[in-house]
């Protein structure tokens, strides 16, 4: 096992938002300036803290969306307290704070060798995509499976990207709310992720419904529990 | 020490802990109500809904309430009991340690002045326990003098499990924690023993308007 | 309906403002039935005062942390032992 420095306690840091990118309809990538940012896993996360001028402050968790680099993909929840001030109200050069990058579980390394599975729901493709574009960056060969369920094509935030993936990455969509109303299966699972018997790493990111749904079906279907890794958004 | 957000504070003041302003961040909005909302609080509409723990399910053929004295005394209340005794429908500002507050909650239960008629015990706190394990205490004299019920409907309709249903304590003049759901009885303790979330930094008594919210407040 | 819970790489923020090593991928043995995982898969309710992480196996509090303006309070009473990888 390579030799790694242990981290230090984490902290709130300042981060700058330093570019702005829509996704879809309801969904916007913030790219933030964060002096001294050590580099991050994908699959992981940073907590941000917004304060208010009376001294409120409130915060929240959002994966980050890049190899490289701080970036966010926040989708605005309506009614939200956080969303719609971070999708519309935050100006390029405005300050955030942030601490991160965390966790060290809900990670894929590239010199990790099975195959992978990623199952999306919703916005749970952040942390998902992170690996992808990691694993491009490092033009790994490792084979990986996405299925992405979201309402409809319009909810599929980096659909540009996904329509050109890199080689050895298949790409499945599931939309729950485009023609019938109906949700992911067994038939979904089977058909799109890996045979159990190839012992895949399964990364699975969502609200909490759908990780519960799909970590079942995956049991089901004879994958171990212990490799399967789920984030589940509450 | 104020707390940080306590309201008051209109100038931004560079106490330790106090994290860089966001312009035009203002998140949920707070104000005074006309001196209903103890510091640092903000008005919800809505019911939010807080558990450590997942929601027990209690029959209510297998329901129980149990009031145990520091003696050993038992006195047990079983569904059909507390149907059986006269209810009544308070009305009380509920104020949650969270910082969000719900005027005029309307509710239907027994006073504890009833359930503790009766009850010989020169106690001087309570120690309630819940259905999956919860605990918190208060004085006993929180409890007594029209200050809690045992409650069963909420706005009218059969206390929902996610609030606490079948039956949960409402001592509204403490934070909200203090207001055990799925409540399954109260011991009267000599001494004050901290529950769950007193053992956890919060504070014993949690008076909301002085803003007891943890341990040293 | 019960309340959601979410996974324990939730705790790696709060955890990490305190511990100097990344907790979430320790493995913790639950104290009441002695089962064992990375503290990142344990149920955690954050829709509460604090955060408490239950064991996914048997549901007791596995650990619990509260966050005051002036420090943090973490009980580890239902968590016998913590194995935490670390570099030689």
């Amino acid at each position: 096992m390579a030799r790694t420095a242990v981290p230090g306690r984490l902290s709130w840091r300042r981060a700058t938002l330093a570019a702005i990118r829509d996704e879809t309809a309801t969904a916007r990538t913030l790219a933030f300036d964060v002096p001294d940012w050590p580099s991050h896993m994908p699959g992981q996360h940073v907590d941000v803290r917004l304060t208010a001028e009376d001294g409120y402050s409130t915060q929240r968790s959002y994966s980050l969306a890049s190899a490289d680099g701080v970036e966010l993909t926040v989708q605005q929840v309506i009614d939200g307290e956080v969303s719609p001030y971070l999708v519309s109200v935050l100006k390029v050069g405005e300050p955030i704070e942030l601490r991160g990058p965390v966790g060290g579980w809900f990670v894929w390394r590239p010199t990790d060798t099975a195959p992978v599975l990623l199952v999306a729901g919703g916005s749970g493709i952040v942390p998902l995509m992170a690996m992808i574009r990691a694993r491009r960056v490092v033009a790994s060969r490792v084979p990986f499976r996405l299925i992405y369920s979201a309402r409809t094509p319009g909810d599929v935030i980096y659909a540009d990207e996904l329509r050109r993936p890199a080689g050895g990455l298949d790409v499945h969509y599931v939309f729950t709310r485009e023609t019938v109303r109906r949700h992911i299966g067994v038939a979904d699972v089977n058909t799109h992720g890996w045979p159990a018997s190839f012992e895949p790493d399964c990364f699975v990111c969502g609200p909490t419904g759908f990780v519960e749904t799909v970590a079942d079906i995956l049991v089901a279907l004879g994958h171990q529990p212990r490799r399967i890794k789920t984030e589940r958004f509450g | 020490m104020a707390p940080i957000g306590s309201q008051g504070s209109s100038s931004f003041c560079s106490v330790r802990g106090v994290g860089i302003v966001s312009p035009g961040f203002h998140g949920r909005p707070r104000g005074d109500q006309a001196g209903r909302l103890p510091p640092g609080q903000y008005l919800t509409e809505d019911f939010p809904v807080l558990s450590a723990g997942p929601t027990p399910r209690v029959p209510l053929d297998e329901w129980e309430f149990v009031i145990a004295t520091e003696a050993g005394q038992d006195y047990r209340w079983r569904w059909s009991d507390l149907m059986a005794v006269a209810s009544q429908t308070p009305t009380v500002d509920i104020h949650c340690v969270t910082k969000w507050t719900k005027l005029d909650t309307t509710w239907r239960g027994v006073s504890l002045d009833t359930m503790l008629e009766g009850v010989e015990t020169a106690a001087d706190y309570a120690f309630a326990i819940s259905y999956g394990g919860y605990t918190t205490n208060m004085p006993l004299q929180d409890l007594v003098d029209g200050q809690a019920w045992i409650v069963y409907e909420f706005d009218g309709e059969p206390l929902a499990p996610e609030h606490g249903g079948p039956a949960r304590l409402l001592v509204p003049h403490l934070y909200f924690w203090k207001s055990a759901k799925w409540v399954r009885g109260i011991r009267l303790t000599l001494a004050d023993e901290p529950g769950f979330w007193e053992t956890a930094g919060y504070h014993d008594y949690g008076d909301p308007w002085l803003e007891q919210r943890y341990q040293g407040d | 309906m019960s309340v959601s819970f979410i996974d324990g790489n939730a705790l790696g923020g709060p955890l990490g403002e305190i511990f100097a090593v990344d907790v979430t991928v320790a493995t913790s043995r639950c104290a009441s039935c002695g089962r064992t995982d990375p503290v990142a898969a344990l149920h955690v309710y954050d829709k509460a005062p604090g955060l408490v992480a239950r064991c996914p196996g048997c549901d007791a509090v596995v650990m619990r942390l509260v966050r005051t303006p002036t420090g943090a309070w973490l009980d580890l009473r239902g968590c016998v032992t913590l194995r935490i990888p670390l570099p030689l």
